[in-house]
């Protein structure tokens, strides 16, 4: 468990004092994936880095595993150890084989050679490249370096994994993959994982709360469903809905609104609903996100004019359980 | 003019010149490294910031590295007279050239060991890294290729300054170009000794750029 109390963070430059992190308040459960989002400069960073100390916060304390970090005398070298961390640019050791980098902290942890390689090549194998033991990062993708560096930050066999924009530097489709592998090592190894990102995605894919920081505080925090259905805080609403809230609707008239609150998996609704009704209807605006395999978020449709069709439409989604109203909507040309 | 006393002559410059520039490279290094690398670890953004040795050793380092070494050579004469009991030839010269050389080497190990990116320092420290281990496992192993075109550098530096020493009976080449040459007015023996500086200069940095390239594992 991660626990952090009042935490805050101020550099003192030579334009006068900034806040990083301001009385940061927060609970991380072990085996749980944490998000923290936020636009550039909101502090992520400096707060993901107060939690293994590499940042020192200025005042507040930091309570991993039941060890107190912030208190004097902790043996912080040994307390890292227990968190791994990985980073938007990977940051290998360059002139070291992927092996010789996956070796690395457990060398300096006092490890023999031959069981730190042997260590190393089952990562490897873990992270789905044993056959790149012996290339240099110059020589891996983007992805493979990433893969190599949640290697180097899984050979201690941590409790913890920092993610600092681990995925920010990767093209969409290697940050799916990269994200679906922390999701299994997640899942097998229970590890706990702190990922901070500025992509809503990151966050909708594998994790399950999120706080939401700007301006150094936490604007809000809350579960990734909840928090995406219905962000309370400005900062919230301009991150998950990036063009506004409400799109123009091209039609006037009776429309359906249809609220997609997680219950319903993999069903094709809408679908269903049009076939069962024998009537087609018009989409005047979708806007649905799939998380944890649940869908979420909203959608309108025209209602048809025929008046049983449109009866028999609302008893059918009442059937499934999913929440619906009906709206007027006023032509906007 | 050229003969067999004279290449013998030349010979022997060619081994002096050799064992100056080399003596005084490795014990500019002995030193020169280890205060490069606090100078790096003490810095305020180092990875063990010590303000007050880091201030120390950057002006004795600046001081030492303002002096011309012409002034230095002169100036270290007793100093020398101290430590070896002479001032004359090739074993006496390496000791200003030592003094002269090593502040240098500390900035050029400090401004390679300052080109690596400072996450990987980050992700070691994150690692439970402990100062000592980033300095041996990462810091100089990241910059042995920067710190080995460096040594090349130095050691063409350095070869630059057995040639001042040579006005003061400092051995080899130089000495050989200043007595000849200048003192006698024999300008094809300097033009010779020129010669030969020039190609121990090109084998020098030609060693240095091979080694390099050779090690440096980021442009596979």
């Amino acid at each position: 468990m991660i626990e952090l109390k009042g935490v805050s963070k101020t550099y003192y430059t030579k334009d006068g004092p900034v806040n990083a992190c301001q009385d940061i308040n927060l609970t991380i459960q072990d085996g749980e994936i944490f998000g923290i989002i936020g636009f550039s400069g909101a502090g992520k960073s400096t707060l993901i880095r107060c939690i293994n100390l590499l940042e020192k916060p200025t005042s507040g304390s930091v309570t991993v595993d039941g060890v107190e970090l912030t208190s004097p005398g902790v043996d912080i070298r040994g307390a890292r150890r227990n968190i791994g961390m990985m980073f938007q640019q990977f940051n290998l050791l360059m002139q070291k084989t992927a092996l010789q980098n996956i070796c690395f902290p457990l060398l300096i942890s006092g490890v023999k050679k031959p069981e730190a390689e042997k260590r190393a090549q089952e990562l490897l194998e873990l992270v789905g490249i044993p056959d790149k033991a012996n290339a240099y990062p110059a020589q891996l993708s983007g992805g493979q370096k990433q893969r190599v560096a949640i290697a180097r930050a899984l050979a201690t066999r941590p409790k913890i994994l920092l993610c600092d924009e681990a995925t920010s530097a990767l093209d969409p489709t290697t940050t799916a993959q990269i994200l679906k592998l922390l999701k299994d090592l997640n899942r097998q190894l229970g590890i706990t994982i702190v990922i901070i990102t500025h992509e809503m995605r990151v966050i909708e894919e594998i994790c399950s709360r999120v706080a939401i920081m700007d301006d150094s505080h936490i604007a809000e925090l809350g579960r990734v469903d909840e928090v995406f259905v219905n962000p309370k805080s400005a900062i919230g609403k301009k991150l998950i809905f990036p063009e506004g809230k409400n799109a123009e609707f091209v039609a006037s008239g009776q429309c359906l609104r249809i609220v997609f609150d997680g219950t319903t998996a993999y069903e094709p609704v809408l679908g269903n609903m049009m076939i069962e009704c024998g009537e087609p209807c018009n989409i005047l605006y979708a806007d649905t996100k799939a998380i944890d395999g649940n869908a979420f978020g909203q959608m309108v449709v025209q209602l048809p004019k025929n008046e049983t069709a449109a009866k028999r439409m609302r008893a059918y989604l009442d059937r499934k359980g999913i929440k619906n109203s009906v709206e007027e909507f006023e032509d906007v040309h | 003019m050229f003969t067999k006393e004279f290449w013998q002559l030349m010979g022997t410059g060619t081994l002096e010149t050799l064992y100056m520039v080399i003596g005084s490279t490795l014990f500019a290094y002995i030193i020169g490294l280890p205060v490069g690398v606090i100078l790096v670890a003490t810095d305020d953004h180092g990875i063990t910031p010590v303000k007050w040795l880091n201030r120390i050793l950057g002006v004795i380092v600046n001081i030492l590295r303002s002096i011309p070494f012409i002034i230095l050579l002169l100036w270290m004469i007793p100093v020398t007279r101290a430590i070896l009991g002479t001032t004359l030839g090739a074993t006496a010269t390496i000791v200003p050239l030592v003094a002269s050389a090593a502040p240098f080497v500390a900035r050029m190990v400090e401004s390679s060991i300052k080109e690596i990116d400072g996450g990987v320092i980050e992700a070691a420290q994150s690692m439970g890294a402990t100062p000592w281990q980033i300095i041996t496992r990462v810091m100089l192993p990241e910059a042995k290729p920067s710190l080995v075109i460096n040594a090349a550098i130095v050691t063409t530096t350095i070869l630059g300054y057995t040639a001042m020493s040579g006005f003061v009976g400092g051995g080899g080449l130089s000495t050989i170009a200043i007595n000849y040459g200048y003192y006698r007015y024999q300008g094809d023996v300097m033009s010779i000794t020129v010669v030969f500086l020039v190609i121990i200069v090109q084998i020098f940095q030609e060693i240095g750029t091979r080694i390099a390239k050779k090690i440096d594992k980021r442009n596979h």
